[in-house]
């Protein structure tokens, strides 16, 4: 399929299009923070501001969700499950980094033996359409993880803004699909896409920041009872700031409340996180739970899904209230001599 | 600032060598500009590290508590303040601290800042005397600092640290006119609704994240009332009326001891001004108990303590 282009004065209309058919989910600038929301209308898009403050995984992941209702009565139990998806999504102008999460968040929650019904089947009824990044910011390291400002892993569409245009690249089928659906959209003319090129080299190489995390993962497994854990925790609040704005961090805490059991985002940075109910837990300090989120993100996930859970995007850097820098963190690691390993095996 | 600076580190290597202290707790240069990180040191070669600007804005207080070591601390007027509280409820024995005062002349709110530039980036940032120098792509710009001081600073009446065991540097003048009630008198002034309006839409934006539970100096219960399932205390999810209840409570564990050293809000991740229910708080343990926190290394709080004199007019 040709790539298309559309004025950046026809958004709203496309938007206003796509709105009667779909439920439309895009980045919006409510009270200052940069969330993605259900759209209401069309005009409330920011599409020009960087990246949100607040991931997109909350289209799948709420912080909030029902997973069942029940009434309990003297003998029975009734159960009855809510209603899951409420129909066909599309997720406008996620970042590429955003984007590389769904892809490593569908391996964690919906591949292998145990599957999330309640994210797998919002994730089957959603277009995700990107928006390349042409201006990155100095937190981003997303190129450092296989990804790039326009990479297109996890995108059914990217969109590229190219001045007074999008530019409109078709990625999967449905995406082509999505796009079939305005045929009044012009095609895409060489100049373009040769525009779209140069901003797209420009951007990648405007990524300056670099984290080494090549052999991290190997060297990690030896360096469970390593002194290290202690020094980087120090400064550590352990606050649930750094996993509830990562875009991949979806570990969860379950409870029922007035007839209802709920699901919640939970951190493992938080000391009840890993609290057994005999009152021992196995996570009793700082330092635990920060070899946790470390080692979860760069050493259990590529051993069990073969890359890195974190997708640069810098977040956690920008956000941490003590300045906890993920980039030092992966550096002190990927610094440490290879032999280190063998001191603790 | 470099003069203040090497000071800090002469004391501070003195206090290391001649082990008065295992530890030092200062701030080191961050990662971003504007940014500070706290930073430990016990190694007198390491005092290198120790800077002290307006960008210092971690409340140091927060590491002082359930330590075995003999640290010392850098410590604005705020934070000095918050190591007495703790002192005061015997969570720090007095002989394990010494504290390392410094005059400030108030923090650098990076939220401002970053909000005066809108959706330019800051790539580096320096604070010079009374102006703060930002440069990004294509722009570089001259900020008078005492228009981006956090709120707290902007009132604060004891900016040299009323305790103290070392002092860096001289003491610098108290804003001993200013009115710090200013936003709680506007709360008191809005009519009960609007209130319940204003505070719903604020604590809306609550994303649970308990940073400023965890920031905090006088969060240091050992089991929080967040993190206790039997009994649970109130809901988890985001709901608003349990997020209510969440800052009610905390705001009121806190009565009479908080401080204003702003951590709180300045962490806040989605920017909700916790300093007003703090302060309305702080407002009313004044009038009550002629009371201010951290004043006094004696002194229990007054919601944890009784005083024949305590206004008692509730009983009939
Ligand atoms: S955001 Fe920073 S302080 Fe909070 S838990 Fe993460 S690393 Fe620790
Ligand atoms: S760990 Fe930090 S940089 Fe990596 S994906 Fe999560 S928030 Fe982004
Ligand atoms: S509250 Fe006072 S002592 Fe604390 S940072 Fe502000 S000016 Fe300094
Ligand atoms: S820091 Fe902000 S978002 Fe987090 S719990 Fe406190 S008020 Fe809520
Ligand atoms: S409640 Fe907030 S302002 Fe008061 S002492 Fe604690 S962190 Fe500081």
């Amino acid at each position: 399929m040709k790539w298309k282009v559309i004025e950046k004065s026809k958004l709203p209309n496309l938007i206003g299009e796509l709105a009667r058919e779909y439920e439309i989910f895009a980045p919006v600038d409510r009270k200052s923070i940069g969330s993605f929301e259900r759209l209401a209308s069309g005009s409330e898009v920011s599409l020009d501001s960087r990246n949100t403050k607040k991931p997109p995984k909350d289209v799948f992941i709420p912080q909030t969700e029902t997973l069942f209702t029940y009434k309990t009565g003297k003998q029975e139990v009734e159960l009855a499950a809510p209603q899951v998806v409420i129909g066909q999504r599309v997720v406008l102008a996620v970042r590429p980094c955003d984007a590389k999460s769904f892809v490593l968040l569908d391996k964690f929650l919906s591949s292998g033996e145990y599957k999330d019904a309640y994210y797998k089947e919002k994730r089957k009824n959603t277009t995700i359409v990107g928006l390349a990044c042409n201006h990155p910011l100095s937190t981003c390291f997303c190129t450092s993880l296989g990804g790039s400002p326009h990479g297109k892993e996890g995108l059914d569409v990217l969109l590229q803004d190219i001045n007074d245009k999008y530019l409109i690249e078709p990625i999967t089928e449905r995406g082509e699909k999505l796009i079939e659906k305005f045929p009044w959209l012009k095609e895409a003319e060489r100049a373009d896409i040769d525009k779209a090129k140069k901003l797209s080299d420009d951007a990648e190489a405007a990524v300056k920041s670099k984290v080494s995390i090549d052999g991290v993962d190997n060297k990690l497994d030896g360096m469970f009872d390593d002194p290290i854990w202690e020094q980087i925790c120090q400064k550590c609040l352990n606050c649930g700031i750094c996993t509830f704005f990562c875009p991949t961090c979806c570990c969860f805490d379950v409870l029922d409340e007035d007839g209802k059991r709920i699901r919640i985002w939970d951190s493992c940075q938080f000391s009840c996180f890993t609290l057994h109910g005999s009152g021992h837990n196995p996570r009793p300090s700082g330092k635990e739970r920060m070899r946790q989120r470390i080692m979860h993100k760069f050493n259990y996930f590529v051993k069990t899904h073969g890359e890195s859970f974190c997708v640069g995007c810098g977040r956690c850097i920008q956000e941490c209230p003590v300045n906890l820098d993920i980039r030092e963190v992966v550096g002190a690691i990927s610094a440490l001599p290879t032999d280190k390993r063998s001191d603790n095996d | 600032m470099e003069k203040l600076e090497k000071s800090l580190r002469e004391i501070a290597e003195k206090l290391l060598s001649e082990k008065k202290v295992d530890l030092i707790i200062g701030y080191e240069r961050g990662t971003r500009p504007l940014r500070t990180t706290p930073c430990f040191v016990n190694k007198t070669e390491d005092v290198q590290k120790l800077i002290w600007d307006s960008s210092c804005d971690n409340n140091l207080a927060k590491y002082v508590v359930d330590r075995k070591e003999k640290v010392g601390v850098v410590a604005k007027g705020c934070d000095a303040r918050l190591i007495a509280v703790c002192i005061a409820e015997n969570q720090v024995p007095k002989e394990n601290v010494i504290i390392i005062g410094v005059p400030c002349l108030g923090v650098v709110d990076r939220k401002k800042v970053e909000s005066k530039l809108e959706e330019k980036e800051i790539l580096e940032a320096t604070i010079e005397g009374e102006k703060i120098k930002v440069k990004g792509e294509e722009f570089e710009l001259l900020l008078a600092k005492n228009d981006f001081l956090c709120d707290s600073c902007l009132t604060c009446k004891h900016r040299n640290p009323p305790i103290q065991d070392v002092l860096v540097g001289e003491e610098v003048p108290e804003l001993t006119e200013v009115n710090e009630f200013t936003e709680v008198e506007n709360l008191e002034a809005m009519a009960a609704e609007e209130r319940w309006n204003h505070f719903n839409g604020e604590l809306s934006k609550c994303i649970r994240c308990y940073a400023c539970r965890s920031v905090c100096p006088l969060c240091y219960c050992k089991t929080c009332f967040v993190d206790q399932s039997i009994p649970t205390w109130f809901g988890k999810t985001n709901d608003l009326s349990d997020t209510m209840i969440y800052h009610i409570v905390r705001a009121l564990h806190v009565a009479g001891r908080c401080v204003d050293c702003g951590a709180c809000s300045r962490v806040c991740p989605v920017n909700i001004n916790l300093r007003e229910l703090m302060k309305k708080i702080e407002k009313i343990v004044k009038e009550r108990y002629n009371f201010k926190a951290g004043l006094s290394l004696e002194e229990a709080p007054p919601l944890g303590d009784f005083k024949s004199e305590d206004p008692q007019e509730f009983i009939k």
